[in-house]
């Protein structure tokens, strides 16, 4: 079953026409790898996704159901990790995965450790983030998906500061997620090794309208 | 009916409908105001009280009309742009909010210059003129955060957002500062307190408010029309206009 | 998937949240309180240090300092959760945003306005306030400072993540808190013109129920307009 669906999307951002007239799903199993050069509108596809963005046209469906009569549910239902982590320097990483579970589901303390285990951080567990080095931090982000049991994984650059041994460890639990039904959407420069489940999207430069005038015209 | 509606929204639809009604507004307005000034301040009897210089009003009451009708105007706009996100709702509010500013400005400019002769002083701090002032911060807020935010369709709705916030807090303003000038001024100067004024103060007042409104409706359809051509420069009907015009 | 959380469990969560993320910054905090004292100095230096000006002025200015040193603040109150990446979390989470609004504003206030309202009987003093009137003071000011970062939080969310911040704060702001201070300073006026004050007090209260009810609902609409500002 398609989990989001996405039909006839088009945004425009600074008088550039990012993407035009975009459909595609996204079912259960499925890893989405949204790709293209710098600017060509990756993170804001994701963002509009999310429902972060507003001024884009076009429509999204969460379970066949458009997304504005559902946008609660699917909330509930979905990881977004974004461009910035959305980690607090001055909190630990305990503290900040805490914070995060306490909004989304009770986690007690020993999850929330081991989470971090998982994730190469132990010994680190109570150190200000903002003592972190760019990829520790990122890492604490990245904990949050050993928590959540979100069925849709949106992910702008996971891979972002992440080492070779974290890169092979994050395929693998992408890998993981899909198997068990789960859907991932990410965006990502690193060329992913999931054999079977992955699906490219590609964003390139839409083809530029050549300009009605030359310059002097109006004279 | 829904339609109808929807076709209203359209910023093309607007444009053409605009381009038949410009004519006759802009006419209307330079006649209307022409006759109205030309009454006012030639025609009409000298105040008893204040002699001739009460003939300012003529100037200062449409001009503070406006100002506040203008608001009202973009707090209605503002409501029909959140909930419906009808785009043209957001370019009229672009237009319409210097424009505001600019009366309110000219009403506060007129009502000082009311108060040099009448009460000895460039300026007074009577709960009409404060509350005028207040309002004139309000445009100049709305006017800020509109260049502020690079996203033009981000501006709009934080625009909409100011706007109502503002709505619900002109009456509280106008509250309160008519409340504070009892606090310190027992004897305050009402600017338009006549005890009733005859028809031939009256008749001028009002052509002079109706060429007001017409002009604004003027300025504002014309500056509509630009903020038109701005944004919808990528559509096909603007992209025909413009080569018509060129090729002339 | 998770559970939408409760209202309250949500409410104390961001209440914990900021508190904790407020008291590893209380270096900071500090700097609204010194401002606001020295504001209030600087009209006897200014002005006139004699006790008939000041008495008079007294309760007005330390109701304009209270509002600059609030609007000082504001600029803090999204931005750093907008530049870490926090409060896209918080506007996609599942639990409404305006119960998260009201904890963040709440916590705002017990950091600012109420050290504010605890520091303005010394401030009163300084002014030759009597005592009936650094109370009154101290109450208006219980009153108003609430409505001040409520109303406050409409124009920091609207600006949050634009880089002229701080000073388009307070153009938005500024003539929205005008009623609180008419009402704030002119209620401590009122009563020493022996005028019964009562009625002013629950202007005052009304004008912080209607900005409880009102404000988070905008400033949780302006947030999520301010998400296309990253």
């Amino acid at each position: 079953m398609a989990l989001l669906r996405v039909e006839g999307l088009t945004c425009e951002r600074d008088d550039r026409v990012l993407f035009q007239d975009l459909s595609f799903e996204v079912g259960s199993g499925e890893v989405i790898q949204i790709e293209g050069p710098n600017g060509a509108g990756k993170t804001t596809l994701l963002r509009i996704l999310g429902g972060l963005l507003q001024n884009w046209e076009g429509e999204l469906y969460w379970k066949d159901r458009p997304m504005s009569e559902v946008r609660t549910e699917f909330l509930a239902n979905l990881l977004y990790i974004g461009h910035k982590p959305g980690v607090k320097a001055v909190l630990s990483p305990l503290e900040n995965l805490r914070a995060w579970s306490a909004l989304h589901e009770p986690v007690s303390d020993e999850k929330l450790m081991a989470a971090l285990a998982r994730v190469r951080l132990t010994g680190y567990e109570y150190v200000p983030c903002g003592s972190l080095s760019a990829g520790q931090q990122r890492r604490v982000a990245l904990a949050r998906l050993y928590l959540s049991q979100a069925p849709l994984w949106v992910l702008d650059e996971a891979f972002t500061a992440i080492d070779r041994s974290g890169v092979e460890q994050l395929e693998a639990l992408l890998a993981h997620k899909a198997q068990r039904g789960g859907a991932v959407i990410m965006t990502t420069h690193h060329v992913l090794n999931l054999p079977g489940a992955l699906r490219k999207i590609r964003l390139g430069k839409v083809q530029e309208t050549p300009e009605v005038l030359e310059e002097g015209d109006l004279l | 009916m829904k339609v109808w509606f929807y076709r209203l929204g359209s910023p093309k639809w607007f444009y053409e409908i605009s381009e038949r009604w410009l004519p006759w507004l802009a006419w209307s307005s330079l006649l209307l105001i022409a006759v109205g000034t030309v009454w006012g301040l030639l025609f009409a009897p000298a105040d008893y009280q204040q002699g001739n210089s009460f003939r300012i009003m003529y100037i200062h009451v449409p001009a503070a009309f406006l100002a506040q009708s203008c608001y009202m105007m973009m707090a209605v706009a503002a409501v029909i742009s959140l909930v419906w996100k009808m785009k043209l709702c957001d370019l009229v509010i672009v237009a319409a909010a210097p424009l505001g500013a600019a009366f309110t400005f000219l009403a506060l400019f007129t009502g000082a210059v009311w108060g040099k002769p009448t009460w000895g002083t460039w300026w007074v701090w009577d709960a009409r003129l404060t509350a005028m002032l207040i309002l004139l911060f309000l445009y100049f807020g709305v006017i800020a955060l509109q260049h502020a935010i690079q996203d033009k369709v981000a501006s709009a709705r934080a625009t909409a957002v100011l706007i109502l916030v503002g709505v619900v807090n002109i009456p509280i303003i106008k509250y309160s500062v008519d409340w504070w000038n009892t606090l310190h001024q027992p004897a305050s100067f009402k600017l338009t307190e006549k005890p009733a004024m005859p028809a031939e103060m009256w008749l001028p007042l009002l052509v002079m408010v109706l060429g007001f409104y017409c002009f604004f409706a003027a300025v504002l359809f014309m500056r509509t029309r630009n903020e038109i051509l701005d944004r919808e420069r990528r559509t096909q009907w603007v992209r025909e206009l413009v080569k018509k015009v060129s090729s002339r | 998937m998770s559970m939408p959380r409760s209202l309250s469990t949500v409410f104390m969560a961001i209440l914990r949240r900021d508190l904790l993320l407020a008291f590893r910054r209380r270096h900071d905090l500090a700097n609204p309180l010194v401002f606001f004292v020295i504001a209030v100095s600087l009209f006897p230096l200014g002005v006139s240090p004699e006790k008939s000006f000041l008495a008079e002025a007294g309760a007005g200015i330390v109701w304009v300092a209270a509002l600059l040193a609030t609007l000082l603040s504001l600029d803090g109150l999204f931005r750093s959760d907008f530049e870490d990446g926090s409060l896209e979390q918080l506007v996609l989470s599942p639990s409404p945003l305006y119960v998260i609004v009201l904890a963040k504003i709440l916590v705002h206030w017990l950091v600012t306005g109420l050290p504010l309202i605890l520091l303005s009987p010394v401030l009163g003093l300084m002014m030759y306030l009597s005592s009936d009137q650094i109370v009154l003071l101290a109450l208006t000011l219980l009153l108003g400072t609430p409505v001040l970062s409520l109303v406050g939080a409409i124009g920091a969310a609207l600006t949050v993540g634009l880089r002229v911040g701080g000073v388009l704060i307070s153009l938005l702001v500024l003539p929205l808190y005008i009623p609180v201070l008419i009402f704030g300073a002119g209620t401590v006026n009122a009563a020493a013109s022996g005028l019964s004050v009562a009625g002013y007090l629950a202007l005052l209260g009304a004008f912080f129920m209607l900005a409880l009810v009102l404000a988070p609902l905008a400033t949780a609409a302006a947030l999520r307009i301010s998400m296309t500002n990253s």
